[in-house]
């Protein structure tokens, strides 16, 4: 510890690659932040308490696969469920669909039960009566609001797709949510009405509301398999569990953010070494310097080891800061809808990336640490270069 | 005069080891680049092969895919005797009312994975004489039979000859494996459409159809046909545009996939500025005397940009290199809720677009520290130790 300052003015010597050593890792690192906090956000991470009260029951085949809207009585019953909401993904076209910027998830529910099982949902009472009172009224979220600068009275049209025909819906209420709101919730009557008599009588999914978290598995359990001997068997998961359902359609989403942070950290690794043994091959004769005037190989060790661990650990703390404010945005992106809740600082997130950059720091220098404990001094001393 | 590029050559040889780890920290940057290119493309060339430009799919208005559409007995008959419809062996028209819908593949020491299956009738394998059995044989209709597609049989063990696949109200034999010729098909399982229908309770509302036109003029004039049939109000589209469309799937992961490259180029391309500074910094006194032997400044800056740009070469066709391992592997993303199976394509274009990518980053790299060396005083550089 007392070589610290030593330590530091090693690190200061060579002002220009240090800076440029710690901006590479500092950039690398901030990719490594991003995938850490996806990945722990996927799962890893609990639930926020809001999110643990609900579950998720969609088509054990499929969400594209319908059940019969007379489920929710059956749902209704078991034991541990207070409140079921039934919901279709409704999807449509926004004026244009190639635009991500027109681009949110649009949902027709049970309207009534929305506020109920989404009851972290702060809306005004007067918006929230204007919106259950009239059929082709919709809600929207905080974010969606702002980003199309939509305001109360505003008409949406949209074109269906999975449903079809034209619907044009009145924005009677805007509510803000803990997490992104990318989202608009409608009344399922008015899409009801537009259905072909075949059709009617299926949801999409129903969302329900349980009154302990300790039981979801239980209550998953048991709708699971109330529904076990019909033709539609049902899939109950929590709702972060059927959000990374969503995502993983992308793709292997768990493949995908491994191996880029595989090679994230393997690029790390390399510019780190690389940066050491310039330092240390720079510095040959100051070495014999040091162990002549009596710095022990395990001192020497030390302070390689150490300006390393303090560069990367720079990088790392620059890095997962920047990473912060990039999944600010990525949150508020029409993506982040999908996306579990994000706390600002995660902190085994932030720890993992620290020590990860730790890690680094002292295995990218073990070779030429190693290499300068041992120099004898003789030869140290004598070196040019 | 120029400076001759064998001098850089020899430099990057001398400080192999810098050289190498330099490279290998663009290499990895460029072979993420290239991997994430490769997986778009395969699923590209995958979709664009199942495509055949006389073969038209009709959906019912406003789907934008088969799996969201529906389509009812009745109107089949309207659209079986349009003008344009080719004819097949028994003289009736090249046209298949089909079914698709998702099942569920179990698969060994994993979740469960989507799987589109095409129901349809003889007259729809008819008009996709490309796709063949390379084992065992064909469905019978009347049994609950289903063939499925190579590239699914192939990645998963659970669908192969013998094995039962959970459809609707029960199982199904797999008695065979098709080659559709790298297509969507590939990753299809098909069956008998009356068995299947019947089995899902959905014998009166289909999906899509697919017909065939006589030759590329009257399939323009067909698609036009149907589009302005206001009753069948339905939309006609090229099977080759209707795959092209789904092409989109694959947008948000390359979005991604470059998005992290350009995070990651920005980090090597510090690295490699780093470890030109310090070429520049050892070699000052043979810039020196270069100088002194009536090199001008500005072959100097030249040769050190080249050496640069040398360098992420290198990186580059070592990440070339990498990439290529990963061709040919077979991999699996979520197309409209269904896995479509298909293999990374690295090809030459797309290697031409990371070795690109590498010299951009060498030269970015690159340029300040070759202004430094041009900069430098003959004399100071002489001078230095």
């Amino acid at each position: 510890m007392r070589y610290l300052p030593l330590i530091l003015k090693n690190c200061w010597r060579n002002r220009r690659r240090t800076v440029l050593t710690i901006a590479s890792i500092g950039v690398s690192m901030c990719l490594l932040g991003v995938m850490a906090s996806m990945y722990h956000s996927f799962y890893m991470g609990g639930p926020a308490p809001d999110q643990a009260l609900r579950l998720v029951v969609r088509n054990r085949i499929s969400i594209a696969v319908a059940l019969p809207l007379s489920y929710r009585d059956n749902i209704q019953r078991i034991p541990g469920v207070r409140e079921v909401m039934y919901a279709n993904y409704f999807q449509g076209v926004y004026k244009d669909s190639r635009n991500p910027e027109n681009m949110f998830a649009r949902f027709a529910v049970d309207s009534e039960e929305l506020f109920k099982v989404f009851g972290e949902f702060r809306i005004p009472e007067d918006q929230k009566r204007a919106f259950l009172r009239e059929r082709a009224a919709c809600v929207i979220g905080r974010d969606v609001a702002n980003r199309l600068h939509l305001k109360l009275g505003d008409r949406i049209p949209i074109k269906g797709d999975i449903f079809p025909g034209d619907f044009e819906f009145t924005v009677r209420g805007i509510f803000d949510s803990p997490r992104s709101s990318q989202v608009m919730y409608f009344n399922r009557e008015y899409l009801e009405q537009s259905m072909s008599e075949r059709r009617r009588g299926f949801v999409g999914m129903f969302y329900v509301r349980i009154d302990d978290p300790d039981r979801s598995p239980r209550v998953a359990q048991a709708i699971d398999d109330e529904f076990h001997n019909s033709t539609a068997q049902t899939k109950t998961e929590s709702e972060q569990a059927f959000m990374v359902g969503f995502l993983s359609l992308l793709g292997n989403v768990k493949m995908f953010l491994l191996g880029i942070s595989a090679a994230v950290m393997f690029t790390i690794l390399l510019v780190s070494a690389n940066t050491m043994a310039m330092s240390v091959r720079e510095r040959v004769r100051e070495i014999g310097v040091l162990k002549t005037l009596g710095f022990t190989p395990a001192a020497v060790l030390g302070l390689v080891l150490g300006e390393a661990c303090a560069i990367s650990v720079a990088g790392g703390l620059i890095g997962y800061l920047l990473s912060t404010l990039l999944m600010q945005m990525v949150a508020k992106s029409p993506f982040g809808g999908f996306l579990p809740t994000l706390p600002l600082i995660e902190v085994p997130v932030a720890a993992t990336c620290i020590a990860i950059a730790a890690a680094i720091g002292v295995v990218s220098s073990l070779v030429p640490a190693a290499g300068a404990s041992r120099l004898p001094i003789v030869e140290a001393l004598r070196s040019t270069d | 005069m120029a400076i001759p590029i064998a001098y850089n050559f020899r430099n990057l040889v001398v400080r192999k080891t810098t050289t190498l780890m330099t490279a290998l920290g663009i290499a990895l940057t460029v072979a993420t680049l290239l991997a994430i290119l490769a997986l778009v493309n395969g699923l590209r060339v995958t979709l664009s092969a199942s495509g055949d430009p006389l073969r038209i799919v009709v959906l019912r208005q406003g789907a934008d895919s088969e799996l969201v559409s529906n389509f009812v007995r009745t109107q089949f008959q309207d659209l079986k005797f349009k003008q344009g419809i080719a004819s097949g062996a028994d003289g009736q028209p090249l046209a298949s009312l089909e079914m698709v819908t998702i099942a569920n593949l179990a698969v060994v020491g994993g979740s469960d994975i989507n799987i589109n299956v095409r129901a349809l009738l003889q007259v729809g394998r008819e008009l996709r004489p490309n796709v063949h059995i390379v084992s065992g044989r064909w469905y019978q209709p009347g049994q609950r039979e289903v063939v499925v597609g190579k590239m699914l049989a192939l990645q998963h063990e659970s669908a192969r000859i013998g094995k039962r696949i959970r459809l609707g109200r029960g199982e199904w034999e797999c008695v065979g494996i098709m080659d559709g010729g790298g297509g969507a098909t590939d990753s299809e399982v098909w069956g008998d459409l009356n068995q299947i229908s019947s089995d899902l309770q959905r014998i009166e509302i289909l999906s899509s159809a697919t017909v065939k036109a006589t030759d590329a003029v009257t399939a323009k004039a067909l698609i036009n046909d149907i589009n302005n049939d206001q009753r069948l109000n339905m939309t006609a589209v090229s099977e080759k545009e209707y795959y092209d469309r789904q092409t989109d799937s694959g947008v948000p992961i390359r979005d991604v996939g470059i998005f992290v490259a350009i995070i990651m180029a920005v980090g090597s391309s510090f690295a490699a500025m780093n470890t030109m500074y310090a070429a520049v910094a050892r070699r000052s006194r043979e810039i020196g005397t270069l100088r002194v032997l009536g090199f001008s400044p500005g072959s100097i800056m030249l040769s050190f940009f080249l050496e640069s740009v040398l360098l992420s070469l290198l990186g580059g066709v070592l990440g070339c290199l990498l990439a290529l391992v990963l061709n040919g592997y077979g991999t699996q993303v979520g197309a409209n809720f269904a896995t479509m199976a298909f293999a990374f394509r690295v090809t030459p274009s797309i290697m031409a677009v990371g070795l690109a990518f590498a010299v951009i980053l060498g030269a970015v790299g690159g340029l300040l520290p070759a202004r430094m060396a041009a900069r430098k005083e003959i004399l100071t550089a002489l001078r230095a130790v």
